[in-house]
């Protein structure tokens, strides 16, 4: 999952989107970016690797003397077992309008009734993003009209959020300078969410799904502090880290669980009142905001050059997937005036200073902490961000270093072979039967010289697929190393005295022969000959005999 | 056929009745027994006093010991009832809707009798519904044609309640428009007349409960009350009204008017059944967060009865007289009968002072800034999407507008505009926090006075009944109608209005309410004041001309 993560990430700058919108002067830049797009996929990184440079360039130059500001709003539907305020279940994909009840249709007389543990999560949520905590908040309603708010008003939080100034760190990926930047956070909020409008393929009706209606949500409310749609979608992926690692929500960004609304908005360097903001909304992958924020900022960039800035006004636009660009959803008339006033059916939500403490001991340890703690075990960045992207990794490699094995070779194997193998099979690190016990015990033996590496891996694709010990495939399958010196040796004069025709040649001068002894020598160990041993013997019989 | 309240009840015989609230049986017993004998002792000092003396009794207890008794059945009740509910309904039109399955159900009561089953508290007893409370089996418009003949998915708490208790929901009562008027003129569907002159308005929100029971066509009824929807038609009409505290009574099932302000009340010919029925809709809901988890006492209980009513039962109680509700623009003949009603509490052994709430005047522009801007909100789900009368249309915008054009009355739209004004960005702080402010201001006033008073007294309204029509063109005069009442509804306070005299008016003049405040959770004291009141009161009949004729 991290690995696809980064790799999505790293492959934005090679889409064009970012340079798509200079295209609208037709210019032999231009043409090359349309080429390119059409190449991207089969290029090696190589040419990624350049295209991103080159895209940056561009960016950069095109950039020059503007400041972009980027604000983000993120609502989290919680995992709970039941609404925010009935006792409906939510399952996503169920049939429409089969986990709805009197509550959450909204029908006459009904009344809400907290779900205490949405409280829960909220304060574990606002703990982790080191928020200061509201004791007493209250509920709000939020009034407008839509088909899917069944209650004409959306149960939220207005002047009292549960959380308020907190700050989320986060660390940029090596190949964008593994810079550590620090976001702020306004405020988290709790609120139910809305039902679902489908309409019909003739578009002469729709209809209303409220399954989704009265699913609690936490809404964070980040300080208007990212300057780059990588540093947004940096912002938007610890904020998935922390729900998961929080277990508060699943945090998936194509079932909805994790959507974020980004306030993008440019001014000259040096201006103090910020520029006319443009909300993006319709990004369901961290790649999707990446692109989608840096195609809104150049657009924006072009339109200032053009002396177009009145052009850029105050609307909701949303990312085309299909396009690779944003397009104007509504135009907002004026601030919407959604009438907020407590909720009077919700008494206050008061917090004790024992359930805020139970709730902050419970706390796992967070993505910060642990990209710290695996930083000063003298691991990389590319190794810490890794492993410390999935709790289940974490604390994978951490049982497997606690069992014995070293920091390093413990993240080599795990982000090498183990996560290739998870990839291939579309699993995740639970669900393999390798335990942390076993990858140490590989580890070891390899280390011990008990192994060679090349049977190490054997057993741990063993142990991926079927599970068991190292000790026990050891014996199965006979696959101590060889280390008996005399054993070596009698392997190597039987492979020198059938090869006399090679021999000859090596002694003729073609001394790269050493590599083909070697490997027939490996065979007839089936794998087994400790490599260096076998080596220092090998070189020594074939001097020998010259 | 006899009327109940006219039946001998001399000739009763003291039943060991279980009452089911109480805890240890033996206990209520006696209650019943105190209530019965307190009954036969009023009537043994009938000889006494010049004029007739009519002392109400308990309806309730009095069909629970007939039904026990065997000497009547369920049904034979529940025919009368019915009979005089469709006699008198074409000229009183009190329910929208009349339920189907009342003979059935007293049937029910009547086999569950036979088979020797333990009876619940409210057991073939005819009880209206104000019809802005959800009844799965009869249509709840709430008064409004955008929702008429839509059917509840499920009862409301008080409904659950009342069936559980062994009631028979026997129809749905007329009412303002959720529940926003003085009058039921606001009502989409019908305007209901005063049984005691039919010319005349039986108050509002909640007149169809209140002429129902006036009229004996159910022996109680559930009300709802906001800013005086219950006290003020049981003035009108001559009954007795309970609105309890907020959060007593679960609101779960009662159409949202203004939620932090709604109360489901009870209609009574008597104390002692408003106390019986408050009992059964008492107490905690966990589908309604704002019901409160106090213990609720046994309210009926604690009722002392006549006959162990001491020269002065009331002695030492301080009663405080609200002065700013008996000054100017209140009728001369309220105050003289509130007046009358203190003489006759201080002659009980009350200590009478008169005491001053100096923020009274504010509480009635709060109330209708607070009540219109939680109704625009409360009353945004009648949209026509999901329930109710939809008016299609190509547009979105237009379905909606539509649709809510042609459901909502006059009085409603206008409350939504007033309170979608008063919550707008820009007059939120001038209006609705300042109308916070001013909440906050009279539950303060109210707390001081309750230190110094174990009760208030008021009158229920300005005026006595008022002819209908007479205010439908002057909103302000219908909302002035109202000044008595929402300061309570501000702070929350439970208030009990028994009927405490007449004013000029109609055939036989027209009766007037004393409303009773306590502090928060104290039904208890008013209910207790009330029983003793009712019961020593002189010279005074509470029941309407149109059944009491036919039935003396």
């Amino acid at each position: 999952m991290a690995f696809v993560f980064f790799r999505g990430i790293r492959s934005n700058h090679l889409m064009v989107c970012p340079l798509a919108n200079f295209c609208r002067r037709p210019t032999a830049v231009y043409c090359a970016l349309q080429n390119s797009r059409a190449q991207v996929r089969p290029r090696n990184v190589i040419f990624q690797e350049y295209s991103h440079t080159s895209a940056k360039k561009l960016k950069e130059k095109n950039m020059q003397g503007y400041e972009v500001i980027i604000g983000i709003e993120t609502h989290v539907q919680l995992a709970t077992i039941t609404k925010a305020f009935c006792s409906c279940p939510y399952l996503y994909g169920s049939q429409p309008n089969t986990n709805i009840c009197p509550v959450c249709m909204g029908l006459p007389g009904t009344l809400p009734i907290l779900n205490s543990k949405v409280v829960a999560f909220a304060v574990k949520l606002a703990l982790a993003l080191n928020c200061d905590l509201s004791m007493t908040s209250k509920f709000d309603r939020k009034q407008y009209f839509y088909p899917d708010l069944p209650k004409g008003y959306q149960i939220s939080q207005f002047d009292i959020p549960i959380g308020t100034k907190g700050v989320v760190d986060v660390d940029l990926p090596i190949e964008f300078g593994g810079e550590h930047k620090r976001f702020g956070i306004t405020r988290v909020h709790m609120e139910e969410d809305a039902g679902k409008l489908l309409h019909s393929d003739t578009g002469s009706y729709s209809q209303v799904d409220l399954n989704r209606a009265g699913v609690p949500l936490l809404e964070i409310v980040s300080e208007p502090d990212m300057r780059s749609g990588l540093e947004a979608a940096e912002y938007a992926a610890e904020i998935q880290r922390l729900v998961r690692y929080l277990g508060v929500s699943n945090g998936n960004m194509q079932e909805g669980s994790l959507r974020c609304d980004v306030n993008v908005s440019i001014r000259p360097i040096g201006q103090l009142e910020f520029g006319t903001k443009v909300e993006i909304k319709n990004m369901n992958s961290f790649s999707a905001m990446n692109k989608a924020i840096d195609y809104e900022i150049s657009r924006q960039v072009l339109l200032h050059n053009q002396g177009q800035s009145n052009q850029i006004i105050q609307e909701t636009r949303l990312w085309e997937e299909g396009y690779q660009k944003t397009v104007t959803m509504r135009k907002k008339e004026g601030l919407a005036d959604y009438r907020y006033f407590p909720e009077p059916d919700i008494p206050d939500v008061v917090l004790t200073e024992d359930y805020v403490e139970n709730i902050r001991r419970s706390l796992p340890e967070l993505p910060e902490a642990k990209r710290r703690r695996y930083e000063n075990m003298g691991l990389s960045m590319q190794d810490v961000l890794f492993l410390a992207n999935d709790s289940s990794v974490a604390d994978f490699f951490d049982s497997t270093v606690g069992k014995g094995a070293e920091a390093k070779l413990v993240a080599n194997w795990i982000m090498c072979d183990i996560a290739a193998y998870l990839k291939n099979e579309h699993l995740s690190i639970n669900d393999v039967k390798l335990t942390p016990l076993e990858l140490a015990e590989v580890i070891v033996s390899i280390k011990g010289g008990i192994i060679s590496g090349k049977i190490g891996k054997e057993i741990l694709f063993e142990l991926l697929a079927n599970g068991g010990t190292v000790q026990k495939i050891i014996e199965e399958k006979d696959l101590v190393q060889i280390v008996d010196q005399g054993a070596i040796e009698a392997m190597v004069d039987k492979v020198l005295e059938e090869n006399p025709k090679q021999l000859q040649q090596y002694h003729g001068g073609k001394t790269k022969l050493q590599g083909y002894f070697a490997g027939q020598v490996m065979k007839e160990s089936k794998g087994k000959a400790n490599p260096t041993l076998l080596n220092t013997i090998l070189l020594e019989k074939l001097n020998a005999k010259s | 056929m006899p009327f109940l309240i006219q039946s001998p009840r001399l000739l009763l015989p003291p039943h060991r009745l279980p009452l089911p609230f109480s805890r240890s049986l033996g206990r209520s017993d006696a209650v019943f027994r105190r209530l019965f004998n307190g009954v036969s002792a009023a009537s043994a000092t009938l000889s006494s006093p010049p004029t007739t003396v009519e002392t109400p009794f308990s309806e309730i207890l009095s069909i629970r010991d007939s039904l026990l008794s065997h000497r009547r059945t369920a049904s034979e009740i529940a025919g009368e009832y019915r009979d005089r509910l469709h006699k008198v309904e074409p000229q009183l039109h009190s329910f929208l809707h009349v339920s189907e399955t009342a003979m059935q159900e007293a049937e029910a009561v009547d086999q569950m009798v036979a088979a020797g089953r333990e009876l619940g508290p409210l057991a073939g007893v005819f009880v209206g519904v104000k019809d802005n409370i959800c009844t799965v089996d009869m249509p709840s418009t709430g008064g409004s044609e955008i929702l008429k003949d839509y059917r509840p998915a499920y009862d409301a708490t008080v409904v659950t309640r009342l069936r559980d208790a062994g009631a028979i929901v026997v129809g749905k009562t007329n009412l303002d428009e959720f529940g926003m008027g003085g009058s039921t003129e606001g009502s989409g569907f019908q305007v209901t007349a005063n049984p005691w002159d039919l010319s005349r308005v039986p108050g509002g929100s909640s007149g169809g409960s209140a002429a129902a029971v006036s009229a004996r066509q159910c022996v109680v009824s559930l009300g709802s009350d906001t800013g005086g929807s219950v006290r003020q038609p049981a003035s009108f009409c001559g009954v007795v009204g309970m609105k309890p505290t907020y959060g007593r009574v679960s609101r779960f099932g009662l159409m949202a008017y203004a939620s932090s302000l709604d109360a489901i009340g009870c209609f009574g010919s008597s104390i002692s059944d408003v106390a019986i029925l408050l009992n059964v809709i008492s107490g905690h809901d966990k589908f309604d967060s704002t019901s409160s988890k106090r213990d609720v006492p046994n309210f009926a209980e604690e009722l002392v009865s006549l006959s162990n009513i001491e020269a002065k039962p009331l002695k030492g109680l301080r009663v405080g007289l609200i002065r700013e509700t008996i000054g100017a623009g209140v009728d001369a003949g309220v105050v003289s009968a509130i007046h009358a009603a203190g003489s006759h509490l201080e002659h009980l052994g009350c200590v009478l002072n008169e005491v001053s709430l100096p923020s009274y005047s504010l509480g009635l522009p709060a109330y209708y800034i607070l009540a219109s801007s939680e109704a625009s909100s409360n009353l945004s789900r009648y949209d026509g999407i999901r329930f109710g009368n939809q008016v299609g249309s190509e547009e979105l915008s237009s379905l909606y507008g539509n649709s809510r054009a042609n459901g909502f009355g006059d009085e409603v739209k206008m409350r939504i505009l007033m309170g979608t004004y008063a919550l707008s960005a820009g007059y939120y702080d001038a209006y609705y926090k300042r109308a916070q402010q001013v909440r906050t201001l009279i539950q303060k006033c109210f707390k001081d006075a309750m230190n110094e008073n174990d009760i208030l007294i008021s009158p229920a309204a300005p005026t006595a009944a008022y002819k209908i029509g007479e205010k439908t063109d002057d909103p302000l005069a219908m909302y002035a109608g109202d000044i008595m009442t929402v300061n309570v509804n501000l702070a929350g306070l439970p208030a009990l209005v028994v009927p405490c005299g007449f004013v000029e008016g109609g055939q036989v003049g027209l009766p007037v309410g004393l409303q009773m405040i306590a502090s928060a959770f104290r039904e208890d004291i008013l209910l207790k004041v009330g029983h003793i009141f009712e019961q020593t009161r002189q010279g005074y009949r509470f029941v309407p001309p149109i059944c009491g004729d036919k039935y003396s």
